[in-house]
């Protein structure tokens, strides 16, 4: 047993999997909660009907998902249609193969780990577009054209604010990150300043890659109905749906693992420190939901390109600055 | 206060012309000439763009009922709006004119299906003007209260619905919406009490109202007031943040100008500057008692609208105070108990009768003289949702799709009015 997992093949196939698996459920019952969070903040009670506390809601929405009529509308690019939902899901989960969880767990310990996560999450945006392309619907294909647009912009804020941790670790590996914060500072605190900036902007610009409020325009039920998705019916839905759960929770676990010093922490075991930040980071996400408007599209594209890309670079300028002075 | 002898008389002057504002006086100048041509020719605009044409509509989630509007789209820019009506037309008007007297009331509650008691009251006072019935002065108290609680109420549901047209129905504008519906149902609480019913009330009759109030109504109503008074500036910092500035500020601007001549009234009119309020202008019941602050803006745009309404709200809370607290004893109907359908016969005549609905000027205009004098001859209904929905080639053009939303949302279109 000991030789299997020495193997590399299998090692990165077995923790993929325990991955994926653990995702998948924590993505089912993240949605319980952010429908809990969303009935308090609302004053309501949010789902109680199915097992204690609405527990079991997760499973009765799969359920119902699995039941629906699959429906693929007539003029629509079907062969597009159908690659677009399991294409998202693929993506959300595969940039959480590189998430050190703790020292020693990690899928797949690769040089080059910041660049993959930030390349798969900025890949996103196309199997959405895909979406909307191919319903052959004009919310749909709004909905697509937005997305694309925004998820390129965002991209570069987003590369530049996750280059300031690498920058100053010297390391695209995200292991190598981590424990570079667990010997030194955590990186929100240690070019001081600059940290925190840094990762207040990834952290805006990874809300805004994973769609959520205040940057939802694709989705934009107001306006869009419901963007991309609009035609999508059953389980092809139910996958847009968890990938965007998934892609939510992978994108707090990259930010606590560049920023927050990911397994980091005193007297507790390194998962339930990756495990504690991930969760706040999400709940903070949702607290942003559920209290904010929505920005206009050309307003997120000013607010992208007037602020957040200068600033992402004077940030990357500083931070060579003080890894050389100081660092 | 003095009470002095009121009727529902419109002022003389509001026999026919132009807008109500203007014939009652209100100086304006006009900043432009106007240019009443929003159905531009989608050939001059620019010969190489590639239109998307949008059907917004009947079935579209923010559309505020069956509403449809057809977008044509340079990106994600209106370039046109072609607004149509009538997909909720039920043909009230025609009915009316089949149904007794007592037996209209209660079928304009689905008129206006956020303010049933205005529509009660417009119709209701004309069919007293068309009788000369006299109202008793504590109906008229009760009338007024009921219109103000009304307007609260209808501006609530406004505010819930218009944050979830910026917010979306996934977001901080549902948190809103679920806030204001709260708030709403208290006043709705008040109906039920009074009436036994929370929104089809047919609670006004011909001559006065049907339902008294209860013991312990007046302590109801303060505590609700209170209620309201409080969480209002308590969830107004939820809405009231940069987010919600950019996305209404400048949005959809309305001139005094543009208003008058579309016969926008209510808070879209105040909105835009023009200071015209029936309620004190052309008081009916016991308005002329009041001293109704009306609020205006100058700026004309969402921002101006919300916050127009807003300040009605607060004005409203303070009048129903004063009103509940001051309600007169005696009867609340000068006419006999209904005993019979066709109770009231009117061989001919007509009246009109406009109030200050939560949306503007409802008018009733009635001629009698239908059925052997049973019914109404015509009874036509001027809904100032109509006339906001007439906006809407005006001002889509030249913002985006999301702004449109916004526009739709601050003009506060109820269908079932407009298209009854």
């Amino acid at each position: 047993m000991a030789e299997l997992l020495v193997n590399p093949w299998l090692r990165g196939l077995l923790h993929g999997a325990l991955l994926i698996t653990v995702l998948m459920t924590a993505v089912a019952w993240i949605s319980w909660f952010e429908r809990k969070f969303a009935g308090r903040v609302q004053s309501r009670l949010g789902p109680t009907m199915v097992g204690p506390s609405g527990l079991l809601q997760p499973l009765a929405d799969a359920l119902k998902m699995f039941q629906k009529e699959d429906i693929i509308p007539r003029g629509a690019d079907s062969r597009l249609f159908r690659l677009a939902p399991p294409l998202t899901l693929f993506l959300a989960l595969a940039t959480a193969a590189v998430l050190p969880i703790t020292p020693g767990m990690l899928a797949s310990d690769l040089d080059i780990g910041v660049l993959y996560a930030l390349a798969f999450s900025g890949l996103l945006s196309f199997p959405i577009w895909v979406a909307g392309w191919s319903s052959a619907n004009k919310y749909a294909l709004l909905g697509g054209m937005r997305m694309v647009a925004q998820g390129i912009s965002y991209e570069i804020p987003m590369v530049l604010s996750a280059l300031v941790p690498v920058v100053v670790t010297g390391s695209l590996s995200l292991s190598d990150i981590v424990k570079y914060q667990a010997s030194h500072h955590w990186l929100v605190f240690s070019p001081p300043g600059i940290g925190i900036v840094a990762f207040l902007l990834f952290f805006t610009t990874s809300l805004a890659e994973s769609n959520r409020i205040p940057f939802d325009i694709p989705e934009a039920e107001s306006e869009l109905v419901a963007g991309p998705t609009t035609e999508y019916t059953a389980i092809r839905f139910g996958l847009f749906a968890s990938a965007e759960y998934a892609h939510s929770v992978v994108s707090c676990a990259l930010a606590s693992a560049l920023f927050l010093g990911g397994w980091d922490g005193p007297w507790l075991p390194p998962v339930v420190w990756m495990l504690l930040k991930t969760a706040a980071l999400f709940i903070l996400v949702t607290w942003v939901r559920w209290s904010l408007l929505r920005l206009r599209s050309d307003q997120l594209m000013a607010l992208c390109w007037k602020y957040l890309v200068p600033v992402s670079l004077g940030l990357l300028l500083l931070t060579g600055v003080w890894v050389h002075f100081a660092g | 206060m003095a009470l002095t002898e009121t009727t529902t008389t419109p002022p003389a002057n509001m026999a026919a012309g132009a807008h109500a504002a203007r014939r009652s006086g209100v100086e304006h100048k006009p900043t432009r000439a106007f240019v009443p041509d929003p159905y531009l020719d989608l050939a001059t605009y620019s010969a190489d763009a590639d239109l998307l044409t949008l059907s917004l509509g009947p079935q579209h989630p923010s559309t505020h009922g069956v509403f449809r509007v057809v977008l044509y789209l340079d990106g994600e820019l209106i370039v046109k709006a072609v607004p149509h009506v009538g997909y909720l037309h039920r043909g009230v008007e025609k009915l009316c004119e089949k149904l007794s007297y007592s037996n209209i009331t209660p079928i304009l509650d689905k008129n206006d299906y956020v303010a049933p008691m205005c529509n009660e009251q417009a119709a209701n006072m004309a069919f007293e003007k068309l009788m000369k019935i006299e109202v008793p002065l504590r109906s008229k108290f009760l009338r007024t209260l009921l219109a103000e609680l009304q307007r609260i109420a209808s501006h609530l549901l406004w505010l819930g619905t218009f944050a979830m047209d910026l917010g979306g129905a996934l977001g901080g504008g549902t948190s809103v919406f679920m806030y204001c519906f709260r708030e709403r149902e208290l006043i709705l609480d008040l109906f039920e009490e009074l009436t036994g019913c929370r929104f089809h009330y047919n609670t006004h009759c011909v001559g006065g109202n049907r339902h008294d109030i209860p013991a312990g109504f007046p302590a109801l109503v303060h505590q609700t007031l209170n209620v309201i008074e409080s969480r209002l500036s308590e969830y107004l910092g939820m809405l009231e943040h940069p987010i919600f500035r950019d996305r209404t500020r400048g949005i959809g601007t309305v001139d005094a100008e543009l208003a008058l001549e579309l016969g926008l009234s209510g808070p879209l009119l105040r909105a835009s500057g023009i200071d015209h309020d029936l309620r004190r202008d052309a008081p009916y019941h016991i308005y002329d008692l009041l001293d109704v602050r009306v609020a205006t803006d100058d700026a004309g745009d969402c921002l101006a609208r919300y916050k127009v309404r807003l300040e009605e709200i607060r004005e409203s809370i303070r009048l129903c105070r004063l009103l509940v607290d001051n309600i007169p004893a005696g009867p609340i109907c000068s006419t006999k108990p209904l005993s019979n359908v066709v109770q009231f016969k009117v061989a001919a005549g007509q009246a009109y009768v406009a109030i200050e609905s939560p949306r503007g000027e409802l008018g009733t205009w009635l001629i009698a003289g239908g059925n052997k004098g049973q019914s109404p001859y015509r009874m036509k209904i001027r809904p100032p949702s109509l006339h906001a929905l007439a906006a809407v080639p005006y001002l889509f053009p030249r913002h985006t799709l999301s702004d449109a939303i916004a526009i739709l949302g601050s003009l506060d279109p109820i269908m079932g009015e407009a298209d009854r």
